[in-house]
């Protein structure tokens, strides 16, 4: 007969119990007696969260779940970066599998040398890491309606905010030797759409990257494996996930993606068009919607703040619906476009208190009320809202979003 | 001179000078096709207004309504004129600016659980009635790669510059990219 080997410290003491002839421990006193010396569980190949946390992306039912979005619960992130697990999704024609060792990306249009590049040619060039936020330019859309979404995953939670690695786009595009006259480039996935975007030469050349990594590892495929483009501080969509097509021509190609969608309708009817870019803006993410303060006493308010144009310079706390507003603490490092975490002690004293953050980035620009882009923008531009979140907290302690 | 003859190539080359291949034509035909407003990469072929109508039922309707109206997807018809009221309907009649959208996006992207089925012939016909159900082509217009990029949408002028930063005090001191 083989031995069987004790595996906790439960056996061990029910063994003993048992060959010294006295009575066997009860169940309860063995679990009280369980947790100092019992074996956990045996290495692993690839991690795990703990069972106890369950923190999971928010995303609607739909009949076409291949199309959509999917949130950050933001509410149950700490410190600065989200996991890639936990990283909000767009996709339009669902996640494709992509076999590394098949992918190419090829430059072409508007080039002297046509240029097709594997997976392994991409991986052996000169590697560029940025942390940075990446943000959906439908994030927020919610808030442009009177009644605002009721948490911040729901309403903020198309950003997020990862390490990315990957090779610099100007030395590619470099070596396919861009023409005179070039001032495009039409970026396209391998998706089943194939979803493509225009975005300016000079974004191109000035900060774009074409991202492999991220946080450590490989691209997670909702994120575009193996290969993403990364446009610093622009829109997500532009952002091609999958990309396997980089044409350079003269014009932009007025792809679905940046006319009928990604546009921003004003008030006269009017839409603006190749708005890429992400302005400063910042939320509460203790207290929010649907959280409940559990009494009196004092708590760490935080949240989030970011800007596609650079630094967070300062963040300001308002608990009494936008009267007074004092600085909060900022952690650093405070990276370019990249989410920094702010804080300010808190007292709650059993009283209705009304609370937002507002941002300044390292511009000036000051991230406005939902008020004052509404008197600008009117409520139909569905994209690149950034106004304050406001919250309350009733007597009772409870978190929800307000009327406006 | 040594020295210099070893130097020149080397600040020559880029850092990856060697890495890659030429993108073979059947490389880059392989890729998606990406259509111009100028109508530049349309292939060759023609729909008809009548040839579309038939092609609707049998591979749109089922998301857009059997008369373009709407359901799983969206509306394609409709909306002229709401752009500047507090309930705007935006759609390919009302909204989009270049009637090669359409065909770019059909061809890439439609049916939605069958991307990429239609062949040229049928994108046009597609496009064709898609504009006819809107009034913008007449019901004997045939679109190809030159009466397509003609086409002038209604909604042609309707889009402006993004001036943003258009917010806030801080404003004015916003570098402009």
């Amino acid at each position: 007969m083989k031995p069987s080997f004790p595996t906790s410290r439960r056996d061990i003491l029910r063994m003993g119990a048992a060959a010294m002839g006295g009575t066997l421990l009860s169940e309860q006193e063995a679990l009280a007696l369980d947790t100092p010396g019992t074996l956990g569980a045996p290495l692993g190949p690839y991690g795990d969260r703990s069972p106890f946390e369950k923190a999971v992306r928010w995303r609607r039912e739909s009949k076409t779940p291949e199309t959509g979005s999917s949130f950050t619960p933001l509410q149950d992130s700490v410190g600065t970066l989200t996991p890639s697990s936990l990283h909000y999704e767009r996709h339009h024609s669902g996640i494709p599998t992509i076999d590394p060792a098949r992918h190419r990306l090829v430059i072409h249009g508007m080039v002297d040398r046509p240029l097709s590049l594997s997976m392994a040619d991409i991986r052996r060039l000169p590697s560029v890491t940025r942390t940075m936020v990446l943000e959906c330019g439908g994030n927020s859309a919610s808030e442009w309606a009177a009644t605002t979404a009721p948490d911040v995953q729901r309403s903020f939670g198309l950003a997020s905010c990862s390490e990315w690695t990957g090779v610099s786009l100007p030395l590619l595009l470099a070596e396919a030797r861009v023409r005179p006259g070039a001032s495009w480039v039409i970026a396209e996935g391998a998706d089943a759409c194939r979803m493509e975007r225009s975005i300016p030469l000079a974004k191109a050349l000035d900060d774009a990257f074409l991202a492999y990594g991220q946080n450590g590892e490989a691209l997670r495929p909702a994120q575009g494996y193996p290969l993403r483009l990364r446009l610093p501080g622009w829109e997500g969509n532009a952002n091609v996930k999958w990309l396997h097509s980089l044409k350079l021509t003269d014009q932009p190609y007025m792809a679905r993606d940046e006319t009928s969608k990604y546009s921003d309708l004003m008030p006269d009817g009017k839409a603006r068009i190749f708005s890429y870019r992400m302005e400063a803006k910042s939320v509460i993410t203790f207290p929010s919607g649907g959280q409940t303060v559990p009494g009196p006493g004092v708590y760490e308010l935080t949240g989030l703040a970011w800007s596609g144009l650079g630094r967070i310079e300062r963040v300001e706390i308002t608990t009494d619906g936008g009267k007074t507003w004092t600085n909060a603490k900022l952690q650093e490092p405070r990276l370019p476009i990249a989410f920094t975490r702010f804080r300010l002690p808190w007292r709650f004293d059993g009283r209705e208190a009304v609370i937002a953050s507002r941002a300044t980035d390292e511009t000036g620009y000051l991230q406005p009320s939902r008020e004052a882009l509404v008197a600008v923008r009117g409520t139909n531009s569905v994209y690149h809202f950034n106004g304050m979140k406001f919250w309350r907290v009733r007597a009772d302690g409870a978190v929800s979003n307000v009327e406006v | 001179m040594v020295a210099l003859w070893g130097a020149v190539p080397l600040a020559a080359q880029s850092p990856l000078s060697g890495v890659g291949r030429t993108a073979t034509p059947e490389e880059i035909r392989g890729l998606g096709l990406a259509i111009g407003p100028d109508g530049s990469g349309l292939p060759e072929g023609s729909g008809t207004v009548a040839a579309g109508r038939e092609l609707f039922a049998t591979h749109c309707s089922r998301c857009h309504g059997p008369k373009g109206e709407g359901e799983v997807g969206p509306a394609l018809l409709g909306g002229q004129g709401t752009l500047a009221t507090a309930k705007p309907f935006k759609t390919v009649g009302s909204f989009w600016p270049y009637a090669t959208t359409l065909w770019d996006y059909i061809n890439r992207a439609m049916p939605f659980d069958k991307p990429g089925l239609l062949k040229p012939p049928e994108v046009y016909a597609a496009v064709a009635f898609i504009l006819n159900l809107n009034g913008i082509i007449g019901d004997g217009a045939v679109m190809d790669a030159s009466s397509l990029p003609k086409v002038k949408m209604p909604n042609r002028d309707g889009f402006v510059a993004d001036t943003r930063p258009d917010v806030g005090p801080g404003a004015p001191s916003r570098p402009q990219p």
